[in-house]
């Protein structure tokens, strides 16, 4: 395998795991964007409680297996960008801990809700459920927002800044995004698991849940090429690039209008390719940079992040081995759990 | 805000770092050492079609999903306080000791959570054999996790298969304050992983872990024979219990002896600090003491002379390296190792008591009545789960100052045979390049004023957690297995397939009820 990997050069290495790092990223804002979506509708979609634990039961396999996306995207990053790593989580720090607060809350309240005995107890936990899932998907946007538009580090790659420097509008309106974008995929695929009249009702929220992502995703983009000046420098120097944002508008356009014709899983895959292609619009924004700084000599580039080639090399291993592994059982405990939604003895 | 200042960001780190791995620490070794069991029970379910495995098997993968679910959202918060707490730390060893955990998120955690959906809510989709490969692939899954943190911690321990070598930033080397940067590259990944503690330290957690899971089988068992209730699944459960922490409860003490040994060898100041053996010299065998860190010595000593030099070297009079080999600011504190390390080796002791006496009543047939021994059943459960964590603060307590421990060099070349080598002053020279001090790994951009705030959500979360956990896990055990009415078998008869066909519609029946059903 060491010999099959020769072409790549120590050079191309920490770019290649820039590329990997992304598809691990990618994989986790589709997987876990339709259940932290659920999650955020269902603080308002379901009426009663066999619609909430519809609701629940139809990520119920799968959330779990989504959340690993991150935890290995966060392992990557720390094995293959120590750097990166070791500047962004101290910079976010009280982002990141309100994002365990909230992951932790989602996890635990969609298996503590159905123990509930009280109306209370149980509305207390679908509370804990919405506001965590609410969070989650809002502090990713913010974070994004930031790394976009630079942080204030030093020499040292420690933030000098504030927690009020990292809520400017722009990373709100970053995180709003990433909400709406999350209840969009959340509504698409609770359309999918479910039927009758609560699957008629989720079709409207889709709607309502697309015209808003549209509305703001309009609205960051002007920001962005407004006030964002950084963000844009590659799209000047590779007009080519121009490419992703058009295919970006392209596939947000198609996902409106399976919503509208009711074909779900086009749709579905439609807003998958939205949000991918989010993720190489954010990866061109950034490069050679992994993370910006608001003084561009203190910028963190992808190679000074990177580490050794050989730990590079058996990284690259690893994911060799593991990921086909995960993707087969990705797919074969889909297909276990596809079609609708029923509630057994052992759901939620 | 003057206050806030003043606050120590590592002592809270620390605290922090303490509470939620202590808490998290809870649900590993109960998921590992009940996914056996599952294995288990699906297993014979699958060969001998026996009903009541089936039954048991779904009893306990109720209880096990609950502490998968907290074991989870848990232990995300660890890899990420690597880096918003520790993230020097991080600098120092991402390039080694992130590839385990890479490859601990690839290889385990993708494993388990897959499979664990079709483990809880896959019974009426795949077949009995499918059902059996996911829980054996979960299982799997967490055994593979173990292999990987304990390979990332014994590293910290015991370094090996790395170098440490400058940090470079835009093709020069990296200098922040007249000070170079330098980190932990890996050499040799097989070295790193297979480090000279990997193995005999993976042997006695997993085995602890395999006791916790075997003391909660046979505590819930005997608790249902003391309240008359579920009777033959209370016997084999209480019996197959019983039978793991038998033999769980020796090899854990021949796994601790030998993990003594190499501790000895490699980190002989955290086993110094384990036995309070202030001075060099033959060593005993402290049964119970207050340690009396001023005076450099144990107060109220019951101690067997020379016992501990004979379990560490088979010499009676062999000598056993004390704290005075060490400079007061490289010594471990002795408290926790101390109290810890005696509650771990207490309890161990006990369940091997436990053990043989419960043997013995099992072989005259007076277990499932004796209702005192029961009763001690009931509680060994709390008092494993002690044991692993007393075992585990023990060990990270101990090798303190070193979030990065540095190696030593011992005279002869082989740890642990001849003797430290130490300055003219007779105190062991670090080599400072080769470690971290966990003083210096803390963030630096992080105020203690954030850390307080974080400390304090977490305390109020994790007690939340910690009450509705008990709470849920007590509804659960209350309420019992569902035994089906065709229990035990192994002929299907027309009157069992009418069983069958009833439940189904009971079953269904549940199906529209809100909340309804029997597992929800």
């Amino acid at each position: 395998m060491i010999a099959m990997m020769s072409w790549l050069s120590a050079e191309s290495l920490p770019f290649v795991w820039f590329t990997l790092i992304g598809c691990l990223l990618t994989g986790y804002l589709i997987l876990d964007g339709f259940d932290l979506g659920v999650g955020v509708l269902h603080l308002f979609v379901p009426k009663d409680e066999t619609e909430r634990r519809l609701s629940v039961n139809s990520i119920g396999p799968l959330w779990d297996g989504n959340e690993v996306w991150l935890v290995t995207f966060g392992g990557a990053l720390f094995a293959m960008f120590p750097y990166a790593y070791a500047t962004a989580f101290p910079a976010f720090y009280t982002a990141f801990i309100l994002l365990l607060f909230a992951l932790i809350f989602r996890a635990v309240s969609m298996e503590f809700r159905g123990k509930m005995h009280s109306k209370l107890g149980r509305r207390m936990w679908d509370i804990g459920f919405g506001i965590g899932s609410f969070l989650a998907a809002f502090l990713f946007g913010v974070a994004g927002g930031n790394v976009v538009s630079g942080l204030q580090l030093n020499e040292r790659g420690d933030y000098t800044g504030s927690l009020m420097d990292q809520l400017s509008p722009y990373p709100l309106a970053c995180g709003l995004l990433i909400v709406l974008l999350f209840t969009l995929h959340g509504a698409i695929f609770l359309y999918m698991k479910l039927t009758g009249d609560y699957q008629q009702r989720i079709a409207n929220t889709a709607k309502v849940s697309w015209v808003l992502f549209a509305i703001i995703y309009a609205v960051v983009t002007v920001w962005t090429l407004a006030t964002v000046p950084r963000a844009t420098e590659n799209f000047a120097d590779v007009p080519a690039l121009w490419l992703i944002p058009i295919f970006n508008v392209v596939m947000i356009t198609l996902t409106g209008w399976m919503v509208w014709r009711r074909i779900a899983f086009a749709a579905f895959l439609c807003n998958s390719g939205s949000i991918a292609s989010m993720v190489i619009l954010l990866a061109a924004a950034l490069f050679p940079n992994l993370i910006n700084a608001t003084d561009p000599a203190m910028d963190l580039r992808i190679v000074d992040a990177a580490s050794s080639t050989r730990t590079l090399t058996i990284g690259l291993i690893v994911v060799g081995i593991g990921l086909p592994f995960v993707l087969i059982y990705t797919t074969i405990i889909y297909w276990t759990f596809r079609g609708k939604t029923r509630l057994e003895s052992h759901s939620y | 805000m003057e206050l806030f200042a003043a606050l120590d960001t590592v002592l809270l780190s620390r605290l922090q770092f303490a509470l939620t791995i202590m808490f998290h620490y809870l649900f590993p070794p109960l998921t590992i050492g009940l996914g056996v069991v599952l294995v288990y029970l699906g297993l014979r379910y699958v060969m001998t079609g026996d009903r009541l495995f089936r039954d048991a098997q779904k009893f306990w993968t109720k209880i096990y999903a609950l502490n998968f679910a907290m074991g989870v959202s848990t232990g995300i918060v660890m890899e990420f306080e690597f880096g918003t707490n520790w993230s020097v730390y991080s600098e120092f060893v991402g390039d080694v000791f992130g590839s385990a955990l890479a490859a601990e998120g690839i290889f385990a955690f993708f494993l388990e959570s897959g499979f664990l959906a079709v483990l809880v809510f896959g019974w009426d989709r795949v077949g009995p054999k499918m059902h059996l490969f996911s829980t054996m692939m979960v299982s799997l899954g967490s055994i593979f996790s173990a292999v990987w943190i304990v390979a990332a911690n014994s590293w910290q321990q015991t370094p090996a298969g790395h170098h440490i070598v400058p940090v470079y930033r835009r093709g020069e080397p990296w200098v922040v304050d007249g000070e170079l940067m330098m980190r932990a590259e890996i050499t040799d990944f097989w070295a790193m992983v297979f480090n000279p503690t990997t193995v005999i330290r993976l042997t006695h957690t997993l085995t602890g872990a395999f006791i916790v899971g075997g003391s909660l089988v046979a505590s819930v068992g005997a608790w249902y024979l003391l309240k008359n209730r579920h009777i033959e699944f209370a016997r084999r459960s209480l019996n197959g219990g019983l039978i793991v922490m038998t033999i769980g409860a020796f090899t854990a003490a021949a796994t601790g002896h030998l993990q003594a040994k190499i501790t000895y060898a490699y980190q002989p100041a955290k086993m110094a600090a384990y036995e309070g053996h202030f001075e060099t010299g033959p060593g005993h065998l402290t049964v119970f003491g207050i340690p009396d860190v001023k005076n450099e010595t144990v107060r109220y000593d019951l101690s067997i002379p020379r016992a501990y030099s004979f379990l560490l070297k088979e010499d009676l009079n062999a000598e056993i390296i004390g704290l005075d080999r060490f400079a007061p600011e490289d010594r471990p504190p002795i408290w926790i190792p101390f109290v810890t390390y005696r509650v771990m080796v207490g309890i161990g002791t006990y369940l091997i008591v436990l053990s043989i006496v419960a043997v013995v009543f099992r072989l005259r047939n007076k277990l499932y009545t004796h209702r005192p021994l029961l009763f001690l059943f009931v509680i060994t459960v709390f008092l494993s789960l002690i044991a692993n964590h007393g075992g585990w603060v023990a060990c990270e307590v101990g090798r303190q100052p070193w979030i990065v421990h540095p190696p030593l060099e011992w005279t002869g070349g082989e740890p642990g045979v001849g003797d430290v080598v130490v300055d003219e002053t007779g105190v062991v020279q670090y080599d400072e390049t080769q470690g971290l001090r966990t003083t210096d790994a803390v963030s630096k951009a992080i105020s203690g004023e954030q850390v307080l705030g974080s400390l304090i959500g977490f305390g109020l979360i994790y007690g939340l957690l910690f009450i509705v956990w008990i709470t849920v896990l007590h509804q659960k055990i209350q309420k019992g297995p569902d035994i089906s009415e065709d229990a035990d078998t192994s002929s299907a008869s027309v009157e069992d397939l009418l069983n069958i066909s009833s439940s189904r519609v009971s079953h269904s029946k549940h199906m529209i009820e809100p909340n309804g059903g029997s597992g929800a």
